[in-house]
């Protein structure tokens, strides 16, 4: 079977996104990665990421009715756990070759079975998380899943005056970049018997998992865009501004969006597009990235809070701090200054949420304002704290607007490249 | 990126270039000698220079801004801005201050490696730029030299009014001329302006058929990249001079060559063979990063048709002329019309004229971070002309010399973007027009 597609890859400064439509232009995959400095790999897993998404769907359409949504979660979710198994080996293997000459000789010993255990520790909690019913939520990335494992169990059995916390987190540093950059075999070819043993699947799952691989993709056609765009092998005419693509994806998503927010690792943009989704107007921030998905990033670290922990703590202020910088580098400075004035975490949190949505209103003022539908996109509308003060605003400045947010908003820029070439394509 | 680097340094250079590079190395050369000589040095500025008032006393005119902008273009002016920056002076100041000022605490060595020697005068005639007055002050501060000071009232009703004329004339007359003849020691010959002021003229006319050879389609120039060249003579030393006139008759007849050839402007990287995109700019060009900032243009198939950077030592293709026979009267005119000290509402009627005259498919505002003068106003300038010609405007942000706020990516970006909207745009209107 061969099944027609085009496919949109957003490189963007943070994360990489890919998605295929198939011929009806339907949303076929999606795939998800971290940038990791390194555009070309990034695109090529999330491409892959995509296409795995791609004949799970297939598995979908072919099985769910006659399986229930459960199994195909439920196989979904092993498979998952095969991908971060293999992976987990890998940075074993990696960090166990390092050890000769990462650390002292006299400490070689101890620091294998330091990382056996670290190692056999995530395997465990990897298998615990499988079983449960409801696992709590968390990045969709090896680095920061295993990274975040890896600190917390080197800070249990860290011994300062021998293998040490840093010692070992220098072992994880130095070999998770070859993890994500090497080709590792991680398709749905390579994991995907595995996951089925795991679960023991009925036959027709298995027929349709059978057919899930054999499946052949004949790629019409492939838009890139994003940051990187300019290190993706295609023509110049296949490589299309970030800009056109988000205002694109967001008028499919939602049919009346006329202004749209994109607030992105290093970027923001305010854009305006009329009925058919052409961009008539744009402003973006400048070579500064103040106020920007980063600035997040930076601010968890500091508060050595997750990401996606950021919103939720924000939501629970009473009372929003006055935040003067979206700086990322005097951010920094002024959520300590508050913190040593007293201030609530939370309350700070929410100053600084709204910093952010002050600076990205300035720059929708500069494009031509917000018009009704308002659509924000972008990985920073996944964060609760941030939509709240955005609508906030945008009441405060331009009255009641429908504000429209995907669950799947990080795949805009995606998705308006995959419809270009689904056009170019038709 | 170093071949593309490697590719922008091995550039075309029309020979009206290699004319223009020989005058300038010429000029400060006699510079360098003016001590020997006892030529008297005049620093001025570009927007509303006397040129041919300082050349008619026999002085040699220096541009600081002009100094900068091509210590920008060769590498230089990031070392003299952070010379200018250890001494005090803050990283929000205009950069061409800072340059210049670095220039002088390192030896005052120009652009071409010459020593340019210190000012017998300081000439400030004032048009718009409140920066350029503190400029001379530092200036007067560090060289113990007269300063003399033209104000020149700003357009702020869009009009040059009759009082106006009498006050600059008058200025003219009472302190710009009796300072030039002190520190000469020669009377003011006003045949001799005259005959200066003609030379400007016939400059002046070709300068505005190159200009205006922008309308044609395609365009055989360049009218901001390419004519930011153009103007280097006129704007600077050389308005006035023999060499100014031969330049620009030289300029002419190669415009001319690509006009008969049909041929577009001549890029860093050689000929642009197609033009897809015509396009008005406002607002000053990056100067150290120019020829990768122009190849941006060039490789999207962009060409800019008319800007308004190339007038602001003058706005002579809305009509003016120097007048001989009224040297002073026409100098104050000349001052007062130079495109800095045009009111806003100016600016956007000469940008909607711009975008009709030279059918643009949109404009682009390059805001510079140094430059207030420039870049107030141009949010509002952009909505109000966007509204008024229902044409795409587009914003982008760097600086003059400081490399620092020049981020080629996020440049790129935005260029590419506004010009994909454009196609867009364009894609969209004539399926539109099919379909109705």
């Amino acid at each position: 079977m061969s099944i027609a597609c085009v496919v949109g890859t957003d490189l963007g400064s943070t994360t990489t996104k890919s998605v295929i439509l198939d011929e009806s232009g339907e949303v076929l995959g999606r795939g998800i990665t971290n940038s990791r400095s390194d555009y070309d790999r990034a695109a090529k897993v999330a491409r892959s990421e995509a296409f795995i998404t791609a004949r799970f769907n297939l598995l979908k359409r072919e099985v769910e009715q006659a399986a229930g949504p459960e199994v195909l979660q439920h196989l979904l979710d092993a498979f998952r756990l095969e991908q971060t198994l293999a992976q987990l080996d890998r940075l074993h293997q990696l960090v166990s070759g390092t050890l000769a000459f990462g650390v002292p000789g006299e400490l070689a010993g101890p620091a294998a079975e330091a990382v056996d255990t670290i190692i056999a520790r995530i395997r465990q909690e990897e298998l615990d998380r499988f079983k449960e019913t409801n696992p709590s939520k968390r990045s969709d990335f090896f680095r920061d899943t295993v990274g975040s494992a890896w600190s917390t169990i080197s800070e249990e059995i860290g011994d300062p005056k021998g293998v040490s916390f840093d010692m070992l987190l220098g072992l994880y540093d130095k070999c998770i970049i070859q993890v994500e950059n090497e080709p590792l075999a991680l398709g749905f070819g390579d994991h995907i018997e595995s996951a089925l043993v795991r679960i023991g699947g009925s036959t027709e799952v298995k027929t349709g998992v059978h057919h899930a691989v054999e499946a052949e993709f004949d790629v019409r056609e492939e838009v890139g865009t994003g940051y990187g765009r300019q290190r993706l092998p295609f023509p110049k005419e296949m490589i299309r501004s970030e800009i056109l693509c988000h205002g694109l994806g967001a008028s499919v998503m939602f049919g009346g969006t006329r202004t749209v927010l994109d607030i992105g690792g290093q970027d923001t943009k305010a854009i305006q597009v009329d009925e058919n989704g052409i961009v008539t107007s744009f402003q973006m921030n400048d070579r500064c990235a103040a106020g920007c998905g980063r600035y997040l990033g930076y601010i968890a670290d500091e508060m050595n809070l997750g990401l996606h922990e950021l919103g939720p703590l924000a939501q629970k202020s009473t009372r929003t701090v006055k935040i003067n910088s979206t700086c990322t580098v005097f951010a920094g400075a002024e959520l300590r200054e508050r913190l040593s004035l007293g201030e609530k975490r939370e309350d700070i949190l929410a100053g600084l949420h709204r910093a952010i949505m002050l600076r990205a209103m300035s720059l929708l003022a500069r494009s031509g304002g917000v018009d009704n539908e308002f659509t924000f996109t972008g990985g920073v509308a996944n964060n609760p704290a941030a939509v709240s003060a955005l609508r906030e605003l945008v009441t405060e400045n331009y009255g009641d607007k429908v504000l429209n947010i995907s669950p799947d908003s990080i795949y805009t820029g995606a998705l308006g490249g995959a419809i270009f070439a689904h056009r170019s394509a038709n | 990126m170093s071949d593309q680097k490697t590719k922008i340094q091995e550039a075309h250079k029309d020979e009206s270039m290699v004319i223009q590079k020989e005058m300038i190395a010429e000029h400060y050369k006699r510079l360098e000698r003016a001590p020997e000589t006892k030529e008297p040095v005049v620093y001025t500025f570009v927007p509303g220079n006397l040129t041919e008032l300082i050349r008619s006393f026999g002085c040699l005119p220096v541009l600081p801004e002009i100094n900068a902008l091509q210590s920008g273009m060769r590498g230089k002016s990031r070392g003299y801005i952070a010379e200018a920056e250890k001494r005090g002076h803050s990283e929000d100041v205009c950069t061409y201050v800072k340059c210049d000022i670095g220039m002088a605490m390192a030896g005052n060595i120009g652009p071409t490696g010459t020593k340019i020697p210190k000012p017998d005068l300081l000439l400030l005639s004032y048009t718009g730029c409140y920066t350029f007055m503190k400029w001379f002050e530092l200036l007067r501060e560090e060289y113990d030299c007269p300063c003399v000071f033209l104000h020149v009232p700003y357009q702020g009703d869009g009009e040059i009014e009759p009082e106006h004329r009498e006050y600059m004339i008058k200025q003219i007359k009472d302190e710009v001329i009796p300072a030039l003849e002190k520190i000469s020691g020669r009377k003011y010959d006003e045949d001799a302006l005259k005959e200066r002021l003609r030379l400007s003229v016939k400059a002046e006319d070709d300068l505005v058929w190159v200009l205006q050879s922008a309308m044609n389609k395609p365009s055989p120039i360049d009218a901001y990249f390419g004519a930011v060249y153009y103007v280097g003579p006129i704007f600077s030393a050389f308005r006035g001079t023999e060499e100014g006139v031969n330049y620009y008759k030289a300029l002419r007849r190669e415009v001319q060559g690509r006009l008969d050839a049909g041929l577009g402007p001549v890029a860093p990287k050689g000929p642009m063979a197609e033009e897809k995109y015509r396009l008005v700019v406002e607002g000053p060009p990056n100067w150290t990063h120019f020829r990768e900032f122009w190849q941006m243009f060039a490789d999207e198939n962009a060409v800019v048709v008319a800007s308004t950077y190339s007038k602001v030592g003058g706005t002579y293709d809305f009509g003016f002329r120097h007048n001989p026979d009224d040297p002073l009267g026409t100098m104050g005119d000349y001052c007062a019309g130079c495109y800095t000290n045009h009111n806003l509402p100016g600016r956007i009627d000469m940008l909607c004229q711009y975008l009709q005259d030279y059918e643009a498919d949109g404009f682009l505002i390059n805001s510079v971070k140094s430059c207030n003068s420039f870049s107030a106003g141009q949010l509002m300038i952009l909505r109000e002309v966007e509204k008024r010609t229902g044409l795409p405007g587009g914003f982008i942000e760097s600086d003059l010399v400081d490399p620092r706020y020049f981020s080629a990516a996020n440049i790129k970006n935005r260029l590419e973007s506004y010009l994909q909207m454009v196609e867009a745009r364009r894609v969209g209107a004539s399926q539109k027009g099919m379909s109705a």
